[in-house]
């Protein structure tokens, strides 16, 4: 009869279990979801009552977060295919890779330095086109050959870019300011 | 009460059970309340029939409180005991409220908020604000008929944690059940979308007397979902006036004027702003205190010139939010003007300009807000009906964060996150057999904590000695749909636990709450035992209502001794509402909360899977 609050995000937002997404039915899902338990659904009721809707939205928010963003959900699926991506200590990445991280790197910082907003926000779109061409050997990997060690190299790489991805907007931000 | 009452369309509340609900737009200049009627929205007007509450509070030495226009009009009499844009001191200390210098109150600097030295003593702005507040519930007790069962109070979108705890603090104090505090842009569009059956991506420029927000919702099939929200919580109408103020001193030279003088030059240029949306100039003639006389003109161009910067300060945030939400200026369908102050010719021309489109003004910037808050109490109150199926996804302004090593913040909870939220965060000891660890939580996007603002600090004692980085504790975040935080934190070995509602490092304790309560009762002449038996009585009414309600839809979920278990204390329920002990009352209404945990538990979790389903629960066969 209960529902399992354990259960993953895929299956409460009643969604295959793959990395390709169909971001309307995501959408669509999440929406009808907090239909039921968003807080504004039980304002007049009890304070217990409102605490339970409060749990059970801030899952729904969570889980929506997660399968929306191609990175989050990328480290889900490995997550939840039980492979450990080391996130964290394994950082021995292709020189390659290293260098051409290098190289955005320091883009950024002349950029940065020179206060240069438009070719920030170049750099921006640029990393935006790198990112997309990256998730596509992700999706391949992920959900045509199951090789999730491969993912996992890959996620790390997705990182850095993401990472990257932050600075530029906080020293957008900063210019600003 | 332990009962869900996931009202399916087409379940409407019978007209006789209408919920009273207001909805309040408590604005630094004005404030207003508004409810809905007959399935309409409308603002509720005093006997004078009018529906604007200057947000002005005089306190008088003979004991009395003004609040609206009469106060408004003593301000430049009795400036110091005349508070007005209170809302520019809510949950803020004396160094961040802009222009201190120009103002005529004797401040107190006490931690956290900023007091007022009155002739009726301290007064905090909670104290003030609630007077508004007061004065808005009596009013539309009075036009409605009845006890409200509760109120939705907006708040700027960019107002922070100790901004909108202080607001609901006020609130509690006026005597007001929160239903919600809702962010003043999605008010409106809230207002502005059903009315117009809007679809797509909108923004909602939302200049108040005191405040900027600027957010950007995308409205589908009932949802108003908030992308992004961003704006500066200390810039709006009043800085067009102190603008023009300064213009004045400068051009009469005058320096520095009395303080009734300068109320005097205030009050003027705030006409004078007014004048000039429909005038190309405005006279500006005052005869000062000395008999001395200020006459001058002032031209559209002049005024729109030396409020340039202000103009352009609004578009920052403008900017902000469309990144946030990874939008261009051109992909917004359309932009909604909200405040009076959006009515300034050359604010219309600068938004104009930056989205490449005329902003949306065909509704009243004054009472959008407030019609938008009604129409969403109404709905929590529990009067949903068929075409109110609409949902609010909103989400928390400015990031929230822990102090770490060095002065720099660790963000937990990022901006623009979809409310309720919840997040945690793992630290460790980093020194051996260290027993206790000290939180500093911080809200801002800076990376330095002393640039951010300071919410809490709390420490987790009696962690066992272990050696330095064994211990593992973890920080956990939640964010209410209101936009409130509280935060827990627990060593995950041991299990020892500690939590703070945020509030203690600005807000006001409980205890001086429980305390103005008293005398904020006594004050207003309620007799708080009869209040008490009254609010007890509506509550048991609401419980009993709701719990038949979803008996009579989701009754197949419980066995039959089980249904005949809640009948009965259903009865007792019904038994003690007729008597007069409010406590007893209180004990049903708990009683029945327990008898129907389970069953609350079963129809969520029946609605949840029918949702899954794509099924209404009143498809599933019984």
């Amino acid at each position: 009869m209960s529902i399992d609050l354990t259960q993953d995000y895929f299956a409460l937002f009643g969604l295959p279990r793959r990395y390709a997404l169909d971001e309307g039915a995501l959408e669509a899902a999440w929406h009808e979801l907090q239909g039921r338990v968003h807080p504004d659904r039980h304002a007049h009721l009890s304070d217990f009552e409102k605490r339970r809707s409060m749990q059970w939205a801030t899952r729904v928010n969570e889980g929506f977060r997660v399968l929306r963003k191609p990175l989050a959900r990328a480290q889900y699926l490995l997550e939840l295919a039980g492979v450990d991506a080391a996130l964290e200590t394994n950082t021995a990445m292709s020189a390659e890779f290293l260098m051409e991280q290098m190289e955005w790197r320091e883009a950024v910082e002349e950029a940065r330095e020179a206060a240069e907003v438009s070719e920030l926000e170049d750099l921006h779109r640029r990393l935006l086109g790198h990112a997309r061409e990256v998730r596509g050997h992700l999706a391949a990997q992920l959900d045509e050959h199951q090789d999730y060690e491969a993912a996992a190299d890959t996620v790390r790489r997705l990182m850095f870019i993401d990472k990257l991805q932050q600075e530029i907007d906080e020293a957008l931000l900063a210019l600003e300011n | 009460m332990a009962l869900l009452q996931i009202t399916e369309p087409g379940m409407s509340t019978e007209p006789h059970k209408h919920r009273l609900a207001v909805g309040i737009d408590l604005g630094t200049t004005n404030s207003l309340v508004a409810t809905v009627r007959n399935g309409i929205a409308i603002c509720l007007p005093d006997e004078a029939g009018r529906t604007m509450l200057p947000s002005a509070v005089r306190y008088q030495a003979d004991g009395s409180i003004d609040v609206g226009l009469v106060a408004l009009r003593a301000q430049a009499v009795d400036p110091r005991n005349t508070i007005v844009s209170v809302k520019r001191f809510m949950g803020r200390g004396l160094k961040d409220v802009a222009h201190i210098e120009a103002m005529p109150y004797d401040f107190e600097d006490s931690p956290g908020m900023v007091r007022l030295r009155t002739v009726q003593g301290v007064k905090s702005p909670v104290e003030v604000s609630a007077e508004i507040l007061r004065r808005l519930r009596v009013r539309a007790e009075g036009s409605l008929g009845g006890a409200l069962v509760g109120a939705v109070i907006t708040v700027p979108a960019y107002f922070d944690d100790a901004q909108r705890q202080a607001t609901k603090d006020a609130a509690r104090l006026a005597g007001l059940d929160v239903l919600r505090l809702l962010n003043e842009p999605t008010a409106a569009a809230v207002a502005y979308g059903l009315d117009n059956a809007a679809e797509g991506v909108y923004a909602v420029y939302d200049l108040g007397g005191g405040t900027f927000d600027l957010s950007i919702l995308k409205l589908s099939r009932g949802v108003f979902e908030v992308l992004s929200t961003n704006g500066d919580a200390a810039l709006g109408g009043d800085d067009f006036d102190h603008r023009l103020f300064c213009w004045i001193l400068d051009r009469a030279k005058i320096s520095p004027p009395s303080l009734e003088d300068a109320r005097r030059l205030q009050m003027k240029a705030r006409e004078a702003k007014e004048l000039l949306t429909s005038c190309d100039e405005a006279p500006v003639h005052v005869r000062l205190a000395s008999g001395e006389e200020v006459d001058l003109v002032v031209t559209r161009e002049e005024f729109a010139e030396m409020t340039t910067h202000l103009v352009q300060k609004t578009l920052a945030p403008v900017r902000k939010a469309l990144r946030d939400a990874g939008l261009a200026p051109d992909e917004i369908k359309g932009v909604v003007m909200v405040g009076g102050a959006t009515r300034m010719p050359h604010i219309q021309r600068a938004v104009a300009n930056y989205f490449g489109q005329e902003p949306l003004t065909n509704l009243d910037p004054d009472k959008v807000v407030a019609l938008g808050a009604a129409m969403q109490a109404n709905v929590l109150a529990g009067n949903r009906a068929d075409q109110d199926d609409w949902l609010l996804l909103d989400v928390i302004p400015l990031s929230l964060g822990l102090e770490t090593m060095g002065g720099l913040v660790e963000k937990v909870v990022p901006r623009n996150s979809t409310l309720p939220i919840a997040r945690a965060q793992e630290f460790t000891t980093f020194k051996d057999g260290q027993t206790a660890m000290a939180f500093h939580v911080v809200q801002g996007e800076r990376e330095l904590v002393s640039d951010c603002r300071s919410l809490a600090r709390f420490e987790l004692r009696g962690i066992p000695p272990m050696v330095a980085g064994a211990a593992r504790i973890r920080v956990a975040f939640q964010v209410d749909a209101d936009g409130l935080l509280s935060v827990s934190a627990r060593e995950m070995s041991s299990g020892v636990e500690a939590s703070v509602l945020v509030k203690p490092s600005y807000g006001l304790s409980d205890d001086e709450i429980a305390e103005m309560l008293r005398s904020g009762v006594d004050h207003a002449g309620d007799d708080m035992a009869a209040r008490a038996l009254r609010e007890q009585q509506v509550e048991a009414d609401r419980v009993v209502e709701a719990t038949e309600q979803a008996l009579a839809h989701d009754g197949h979920l419980l066995s039959s001794t089980e249904s005949a278990e809640i009948r009965s204390v259903i009865a007792r329920v019904r038994e003690l509402r007729a008597g007069t002990d409010n406590r007893a009352i209180k004990a049903g209404i708990d009683a029945l909360a327990r008898a129907t945990d389970t069953f609350a538990a079963r129809r969520m979790d029946n609605s949840i899977r029918s949702a899954l389903a794509g099924h209404k629960v009143d498809e599933l066969p019984i």
